[in-house]
C-alpha cells in the first residue's frame, strides 16, 4: 500500500444485523484519480460509501476492517471528529437532486451554510465565497441564481448545485453515489464533463458509484466491479474494458448500446417529400394520424383558461402487425404522453386513431372496451403498478373476468398457463407482489398483459427501473413472447441500449413531435437530424480509448423551447425529408 | 368490539400483515384489549354474573354501601348497582359500536366519492362534512336526540352523525393518495369500472387507517352516549344506562358517593381501554404503512 492515497479501504467487512454484506472489500484511490464501483442494486457499493461515511444504520450496522483517509483512520475516530469529516474532507453527491436540496431555502443559504460551518466565513467574504463556486459549477447569471429556491432550477442545474456544495470546502475525496442516473442523457454528458474538469482543477479524489458501465468508461480510472458484496474484478479501466476477467463484466459491458456511432453520420442529402407516408409496406395494427395532446393551463382571477401545454403536437405514425416501434427521447418530450393519450388515459385533443382497422371513439363505451381488449400497457414500476394487496394470480385473472373472456376454473387455468410462458412458477399464484424481486414483477406484469391476448402492448419505460442483467432477460422475454403471440409492441424508453435490442424501427420525440423515424440500424447508425444527432453523441461512450475523440459533443444550440403555448396556436406545418426507404426526417428549420 | 375489529382488519391486510400488525402492538394496547373484552363478556354474561334483578327495587335496603349484599351497594331505590352496571354495559357498548359501524360505512363512503371523483363533487360534499364538523358533537347530539326522542336507534343515528366527518376525511385523503398510483393506472388501462377500482383496489389499502380512526372514535361515541344519558336524554329509566346512573347518584353525592362513583369508574375504564387500543393500532399500522410506499 502506498503512504499517499487520499482513500485506502482494507479488509473491510460489513453487515447487517446478522447479514454479512460486504465481504474483505480491499481499494484505494490516489489523489486527482477516479475509481468507479460498479455493482447492481444489492451488490453493496452504497453500503460501502455509506461505511465510509461512518453512516451505516444505529445499531444494526457494523463495519470491520481498515478505512483510512490520507493518514487518518476513520472506523476509530470519535463520532465528534468524524462529524468534522463528513462535508469537510469527504463529501458526497446524492442520485437525486430533487430530494436533497431543500426546498424552502435558496440556493444561496444552503450553500453558504456548508462554506460557513467547514471554512469559517462572514458576511462578505462568505457571499463571495458563494458566488465563486456557483461560477465554478457554471451556473449562469450566479447574482441573480443565489436568491432563488431549488424549484425553479433544472434537475442538471440542481446537479451541478450538489456538486457546489460538495466542492464547496475542497474535500480530498468525494463519493458521489449514481449522480447523473435521474438525468437526461445530454444532461448527463455536461454534468460529467464538468465534474472531470473540476477534478482536474482541484486534484480530489473520486468515489464514483455507478451500475453504467458507459458512466465508467468516460470517467474512471480504476474500476472495481462489485457482486455480492465481493469484488468481482479490479483494475485499471483500459484493462478491465479490453480485457475482462470475469464474464460477469463482460456482460455488463456488453450491454451498451452498439450502433451508436458505427455507421457513419451523413450520407446523401435527404431528399423532401410531400407528406410523410404513414403506414408504409407493412399491414398496420395501430395508426396514430395527427395526435395532439394538450393540458389546459388555468391562469387569471376567476382560472380561466389562458393556454395549453402541448404535451405532444400533431404526431403520426403507425405499428405494422407482430412489430416493434421504438419511441425514444429525452423526458418531457412527450413519449409517454402518447403512449398514454392512445389508452385513454391522457386528454386527446385532437387526431385520429386506428386500431386493427377499426377508427377508436373515445366517448364510445363499446369502442372503448374494444381498445382495452386490444391494447394494454407494462409500465416502468412493476411494484407500483401492481395492487400490493392483491394476489398475482388474481391479478392476472381479474382483467380476464371483467371483460368475461374467461370465468372459473379456465380463467385459473389460463392463468397458470401464462406465468409459466413468463417463466414463473404457477404455484406461487398466491403470493403477493412484494413476495417478487423487481425482474419477476415486471414478468407479472407482461403475464398480466397478455392475459387479454392484446394485439398491442404500450411498453412505457418497462426495463428502465431494471437491472442490467435482469434488463437483458425481460427484454429477450418479450421477444420471445412477441413471436409465439405475434404481438406488436410500442417500447417507449430513453434507454437506447434496451431500444437498439428490441426494436425494429425507431421514432425520436423532441418537444412533443416527432423529428425522425424510420429502420432501427438507419435512425441510431445514420441518424439524420440535427437533434437525434445531439442525443446519441450524449450517450456515453462504450470504451475508453473512445475518450480521446476530444469533441464529439455538439453544444446545446438551440435555446429550450416552451411546451407552453397561447390559445390561439396553431403548429406549422411539419416538412418532412426522406434519407432512405422508410427514413423520415423532419426538416429542422 | 375489538372481536368485531380484528377479521374486518384481517381482510383489509393480507393475514400476514395482520399477524404483522398483532406483534407490534405493545403492552399497554393488549392492555386495553383485555379491558375491552373483559367488558363485552360481562355485558355478554349479564344474566349469569348479576347477583340481582337491575329493576328489582328494594325500599328497605335503600342507598346502602358497598357490602356483603351487594358488593357495589345500592341505590335510592335499593337496586343493586353491580347488576345495573353489567346490564348498562349492554347499552354502552351496543350504542357505541353501532354508531360507529354506522358513521363508518356512510363517512367512508362519502369520503371516498368526494376524494375519487374530485372537482365540484368533491368541494360540494367536503363542504357539507365541514359544517357538520364545526358543532361540537355533544351539542350536535343533543339537538338531534331532543329532536328525534330519546330511543335506541336515535341515539345511534344521533351520535353517528356527529362521527360521520372524520371518517369521510380519512378516506377522502387516503383516496386522493391512492388515487394517482401507478396501479390504479394500471387498473384503468385494463378498463376497469371506477366501482371496481373504489372498492376492489383503493379500499383495501386505506381501510386501515379507517380502522384506527374507528376505535379511536368510539371512545368519543360511549363518552357522548354517557354525556346524553347525564343530562337526560339517553334510554329513558328505570333502563340501566352508565351516564344515567351517574345522573341519579349526583341527588345523593355527598351522602353516599359510590352510587356516582362507580358508573364514572366503569366510563373512564371504557374510555380509557378504547383509547389505548385506537392508539396502539395506530402506532402498529403507521410504521407499516412506511414499508409500503
Amino acid at each position: 500500500m502506498r503512504d499517499d492515497a487520499a482513500l485506502s479501504v482494507k479488509d473491510l467487512t460489513i453487515s447487517l444485523g446478522r447479514n454479512q454484506v460486504v465481504h474483505g472489500l480491499s481499494f484505494e484511490i490516489q489523489p486527482g484519480k477516479t475509481l468507479a464501483l460498479v455493482g447492481e442494486s444489492g451488490s453493496g457499493k452504497s453500503v460501502t460509501s455509506l461505511a465510509i461515511m461512518r453512516l451505516l444504520p444505529d445499531r444494526i450496522g457494523r463495519a470491520l476492517g481498515s478505512i483510512r483517509l490520507g493518514k487518518q483512520e476513520l472506523l476509530t475516530l470519535p463520532e465528534a471528529q468524524m462529524r468534522k469529516v463528513r462535508g469537510g474532507r469527504i463529501s458526497m453527491i446524492f442520485q437525486e437532486p430533487m430530494t436533497s436540496l431543500n426546498p424552502v431555502q435558496t440556493i444561496g443559504t444552503q450553500l453558504a451554510e456548508v462554506i460557513r460551518i467547514h471554512r469559517r466565513l462572514k458576511g462578505q467574504a462568505l457571499q463571495e465565497a458563494v458566488l465563486d463556486m456557483m461560477r465554478k459549477v457554471r451556473i449562469p447569471d450566479p447574482e441573480e441564481r443565489v436568491k432563488q429556491y431549488p424549484h425553479t432550477f433544472s434537475g442538471g442545474m440542481r446537479q451541478r448545485v450538489m456538486i457546489a456544495m460538495a466542492l464547496a470546502c475542497n474535500p480530498s475525496l468525494i463519493i458521489a453515489d449514481e449522480p447523473t442516473t435521474a438525468l437526461d442523457v445530454t444532461v448527463q454528458a455536461q454534468t460529467l464533463e464538468l465534474l472531470k474538469e473540476l477534478q482536474r482543477v482541484t486534484g480530489t479524489a473520486v468515489l464514483f458509484i455507478t451500475h453504467d458501465m458507459g458512466v465508467v468508461a468516460e470517467m474512471a480510472d480504476d474500476v472495481l466491479v462489485m457482486r455480492d458484496g465481493r469484488e468481482v474484478e479490479h483494475g485499471s479501466v483500459h484493462e478491465v474494458f479490453t480485457r475482462p476477467k470475469s464474464p460477469y463484466t463482460r456482460s455488463l459491458i456488453e450491454a451498451a448500446p452498439s450502433l451508436v456511432g458505427k455507421l457513419g453520420t451523413d450520407t446523401k442529402a435527404a431528399e423532401p417529400v410531400a407528406e410523410l407516408p404513414i403506414a408504409a409496406g407493412v399491414e398496420p395494427l395501430l395508426v396514430v394520424r395527427n395526435m395532439t395532446v394538450q393540458f389546459p393551463v388555468h391562469g387569471g382571477l376567476l382560472g380561466r383558461v389562458k393556454g395549453a401545454v402541448h404535451a405532444v403536437e400533431d404526431v403520426s405514425f403507425a405499428i405494422g402487425k407482430g412489430e416493434t416501434l421504438g419511441l425514444v427521447g429525452e423526458s418531457g418530450s412527450g413519449k409517454s404522453t402518447i403512449g398514454k393519450a392512445i389508452i385513454n388515459l391522457a386528454p386527446l385533443h385532437s387526431g385520429n386513431i386506428e386500431v386493427a382497422g377499426q377508427a377508436v371513439d373515445y366517448r364510445d363505451r363499446k369502442s372503448l372496451a374494444l381498445l382495452r381488449r386490444h391494447v394494454q400497457m407494462i409500465f416502468q414500476d412493476p411494484f407500483g403498478s401492481l395492487d400490493a394487496r392483491q394476489t398475482i394470480g388474481s391479478a392476472i385473472m381479474e382483467p380476464m373476468r371483467v371483460h368475461g373472456l374467461q370465468t372459473g376454473r379456465a380463467a385459473e387455468e389460463r392463468m397458470e398457463w401464462l406465468l409459466e410462458r413468463v417463466g414463473l412458477d404457477p404455484a406461487r399464484a398466491s403470493s403477493l407482489p412484494h413476495e417478487f424481486s423487481g425482474g419477476q414483477r415486471q414478468r407479472i406484469c407482461i403475464a398480466r398483459a397478455l392475459a387479454m391476448s392484446p394485439q398491442l402492448i404500450i411498453a412505457d419505460e418497462a426495463v428502465s427501473a431494471l437491472d442490467v442483467a435482469i434488463k437483458g432477460q425481460i427484454i429477450e422475454l418479450m421477444i420471445d413472447l412477441q413471436k409465439e403471440f405475434d404481438v406488436s409492441y410500442l417500447f417507449i424508453s430513453h434507454d437506447i441500449a434496451a431500444v437498439e435490442r428490441i426494436c425494429d424501427r425507431v421514432a425520436v420525440m423532441y418537444f412533443g413531435e416527432i423529428v425522425e423515424i424510420g429502420p432501427r440500424d438507419d435512425v441510431i447508425g445514420r441518424p439524420g437530424h440535427p437533434y437525434t444527432r445531439r442525443l446519441l453523441s450524449a450517450i456515453p461512450i462504450t470504451h475508453p480509448d473512445q475518450r480521446a475523440t476530444g469533441t464529439r459533443r455538439a453544444p446545446d444550440a438551440a435555446p429550450p423551447r416552451s411546451p407552453l403555448k397561447p390559445l390561439d396556436y396553431r403548429a406549422p406545418p411539419a416538412r418532412w425529408a426522406r434519407a432512405s426507404d422508410g427514413h423520415f426526417i423532419r426538416d429542422a428549420s | 368490539m375489538t372481536d368485531a375489529l380484528s377479521p374486518t382488519a384481517e381482510r383489509a391486510a393480507s393475514s400476514k400483515s395482520a399477524w404483522a400488525v398483532l406483534h407490534r402492538l405493545n403492552m399497554t394496547t393488549w392492555f386495553g384489549v383485555a379491558i375491552v373484552a373483559a367488558l363485552i363478556l360481562a355485558a355478554i354474561l349479564a344474566p349469569l354474573l348479576a347477583t340481582h334483578d337491575p329493576d328489582a327495587q328494594n325500599i328497605i335496603m335503600y342507598l346502602s354501601p358497598p357490602g356483603p349484599d351487594n358488593i357495589l351497594g345500592t341505590d335510592q331505590f335499593g337496586r343493586d348497582i353491580f347488576s345495573r352496571l353489567l346490564f348498562g354495559a349492554r347499552y354502552s357498548l351496543t350504542i357505541g359500536f353501532l354508531a360507529i359501524v354506522v358513521a363508518l360505512i356512510i363517512g367512508s363512503l362519502i369520503g371516498m366519492v368526494a376524494g375519487y371523483a374530485g372537482g365540484r363533487t368533491d368541494i360540494i360534499l367536503m363542504q357539507i362534512m365541514d359544517v357538520v364538523l364545526a358543532f361540537p358533537s355533544l351539542i350536535l347530539g343533543l339537538a338531534l336526540v331532543a329532536l328525534m326522542g330519546a330511543t335506541l336507534t336515535n341515539i345511534v343515528i344521533a351520535i353517528a352523525f356527529t362521527a360521520i366527518p372524520a371518517f369521510a376525511r380519512i378516506a377522502r385523503a387516503g383516496v386522493m393518495t391512492q388515487r394517482d398510483r401507478e396501479y390504479v393506472q394500471a387498473c384503468h388501462a385494463m378498463g376497469f369500472s371506477n366501482p371496481r377500482i373504489l372498492f376492489r383496489h383503493i379500499l383495501p389499502s386505506i381501510l386501515p387507517e379507517i380502522m384506527v380512526m374507528a376505535s379511536l372514535w368510539m371512545a368519543t361515541a360511549v363518552r357522548t352516549e354517557a354525556s346524553l344519558a347525564f343530562i337526560g336524554l339517553g334510554l329513558a329509566p328505570p333502563t340501566p344506562t352508565w351516564g344515567g346512573m351517574v345522573r341519579e347518584g349526583f341527588d345523593n353525592i355527598l351522602s353516599s358517593f359510590h352510587l356516582a362513583l362507580f358508573p364514572s369508574l366503569a366510563i373512564l375504564l371504557l374510555v380509557l381501554a378504547l383509547n389505548l387500543i385506537g392508539d396502539g393500532l395506530r402506532d402498529a399500522i403507521d410504521p407499516r404503512l412506511k414499508d409500503a410506499s
